[in-house]
């Protein structure tokens, strides 16, 4: 049985009396056990799609399934079934650590004994704190609370709406570490980040722009339809060499990577010449995930 | 010849009680310079820059920004400089021209330069068809460039970015580095947070704090031959792994 499938889903808010497509013609699946990462932006519509998955709100048209129960006739059912972390901490800041685990326990008709197997990785970390008030813990380990929160009732789906923004490189790279060892527990994860980087920890990607699918496969397939050659350049002054290539008629697109500029050229021997210019090191590169979300915004505004 | 600092900063530490926030942090940063300030959450970042800033007083040191000394010209320091964080920069309930004039005035910009920036600022942005829209319902890469922008109206000898580009998508993100290029380029000195260890390369100098100190300083090129690292990335994993203390 398929984890979570969307078909057609679509989704419109008045703003600013003006209407705005939050979620356009959305559709894909999710396989049971997979970790699926929902990649783009502020205003791709992640937060939208998952609140219409988890039964928080309507879609305007289009059909949703989770674990095999549709989001508008049978949300009770999903409900019980999935687990949800927002964006924004939404514990009870005046509880404590283990009042909050302990009201969400009960609210689901559970206790912490029975799932405990489940959260001791992540609650162990936030354990010596358990008397202190939600509202007094750290960025970190308010994610920790809220993630063991979100799995006290051993969900089948999980839901984390941009649990890494704003958070940094190594609490990053700790936060995966803790869903890594959660699928081997077979969580179906959907986990939405604006951090391009972590496409790569995902079993398979869908990449989001102002309400559309760009694209949906595994990170390497991905990776794999990017057709362009891809050129690094480096040079002493990179904001000359960057206005410099603008200026080129030869060159299609350059835009900054790192410590290079990463460059696709109409005509090589062109960008071999303002190489030679500059003194510049140049060589070809594999994309990685963000050259490839720039390509697809591109083709996207030229189709629009 | 000797490049001109513009922020100059000697053993500069805040205490909280027996907590040091920031505990002695020493560096320089020149004129034109984009400069990197890394660091975990809880590292004593935004204490330190809140000291720079003019903001808050610090338990002892020296520091200059601008060639005002924090203890003593805090208020000069604020005239003097720019300041920018993507949590709050512009006023949502104004427009976009309320909001130029508002913060030139502010900053005490005659009137005749307040028109003259507010026509080259719409025009440099393409946001003349927007002048009097709600900056609310402005798209987030929009509101950014526009408060970057707002953010040195005054020319600044100084900007300070706290985390500018967080959630905003790849090209938009790549247009805002540009507009901090071409400051640079024209000698405005850009001070700037970021956790996308991408743009740390983009930097001049980066620093790397660590549990109140700064562990690193230096190009993003030597850093990662001193850590024996092939991306800024893993020389601020190696760097911030070491933290001892809780963050924020």
């Amino acid at each position: 049985m398929i984890a979570v499938q969307a078909q057609n889903i679509t989704k419109k808010f008045l703003q600013n009396k003006s209407e705005v497509i939050a979620l356009n013609d959305i559709s894909f699946d999710v396989n049971p056990g997979e970790l699926f990462g929902v990649i783009g932006p502020d205003g791709a519509g992640k937060t939208t799609l998952f609140r219409i998955l988890t039964s928080l709100i309507l879609a305007d048209s289009g059909l949703a399934k989770v674990d095999g129960f549709d989001v508008v006739t049978q949300y009770k059912d999903i409900r019980k079934r999935v687990g949800y972390m927002p964006g924004r901490f939404s514990l009870y800041q005046d509880l404590t650590v283990e009042e909050n685990l302990n009201f969400f326990a009960t609210i689901f008709n559970t206790s912490i004994a029975e799932n405990y197997e489940l959260i001791k990785d992540i609650y162990e970390q936030i354990a010596p704190f358990k008397d202190r008030r939600a509202g007094q813990l750290s960025g970190g380990m308010k994610q920790k609370l809220a993630l063991s929160c979100a799995l006290i009732h051993r969900p089948s789906v999980l839901f984390l709406d941009e649990p890494t923004t704003g958070v940094d490189a190594v609490s990053r790279k700790e936060f995966w570490d803790m869903l890594k060892r959660l699928k081997t527990q077979g969580i179906t994860i959907l986990v939405s980040t604006p951090y391009m980087d972590e496409a790569s920890l995902c079993d398979r990607i869908a990449l989001m722009q102002k309400g559309k699918l760009l694209g949906i496969d595994t990170p390497d397939e991905i990776l794999n339809q990017f057709d362009n050659k891809l050129w690094a350049i480096k040079a002493t002054d990179m904001y000359s060499l960057l206005l410099a290539l603008r200026n080129d008629p030869t060159i299609n697109h350059a835009y900054p990577f790192g410590e290079y500029h990463h460059v696709i050229a109409n005509d090589e021997n062109g960008l071999k010449l303002l190489a030679n210019k500059f003194n510049a090191e140049l060589k070809i590169v594999q994309p990685d995930i963000e050259d490839c979300f720039i390509a697809l915004m591109q083709d996207e505004t030229l189709s629009a | 010849m000797e490049r001109e600092k513009v922020i100059e900063v000697k053993e500069l530490t805040k205490k909280y009680g027996d907590f040091y926030a920031t505990n002695a942090i020493t560096f320089d940063v020149y004129k034109g310079e984009i400069f990197g300030f890394l660091g975990a959450n809880g590292a004593g970042k935004t204490t330190a820059m809140r000291m720079l800033c003019g903001l808050s007083k610090p338990s002892s040191g020296q520091a200059t920004v601008a060639g005002f000394d924090v203890f003593h010209n805090p208020d000069d320091i604020k005239r003097n400089i720019g300041y920018m964080s993507q949590k709050f920069s512009l006023y949502e309930d104004l427009t976009v021209k309320e909001n130029i004039r508002f913060y030139s005035g502010i900053y005490g910009l005659s009137s005749k330069q307040i028109i003259e920036k507010t026509t080259s600022l719409l025009s440099k942005l393409h946001l003349e068809e927007e002048k009097n829209t709600l900056v609310k319902s402005l798209p987030l890469g929009w509101k950014q460039k526009l408060a970057f922008s707002i953010a040195i109206v005054h020319n600044p000898a100084i900007v300070f970015l706290d985390e500018p580009t967080g959630g905003v998508d790849p090209i938009t993100r790549r247009e805002f580095w540009e507009m901090i290029y071409e400051a640079s380029a024209r000698g405005t000195t850009i001070f700037v947070t970021t956790h996308y260890m991408d743009e740390a390369e983009y930097c001049n100098r980066v620093s790397i704090m660590v549990d109140g100190c700064i562990e690193a300083l230096d190009t993003p090129i030597n850093l990662k031959k001193q850590f024996n690292a092939k991306t800024m990335d893993d020389v601020f994993l190696m760097l911030a792994r070491k933290a001892k203390r809780q963050a924020d």
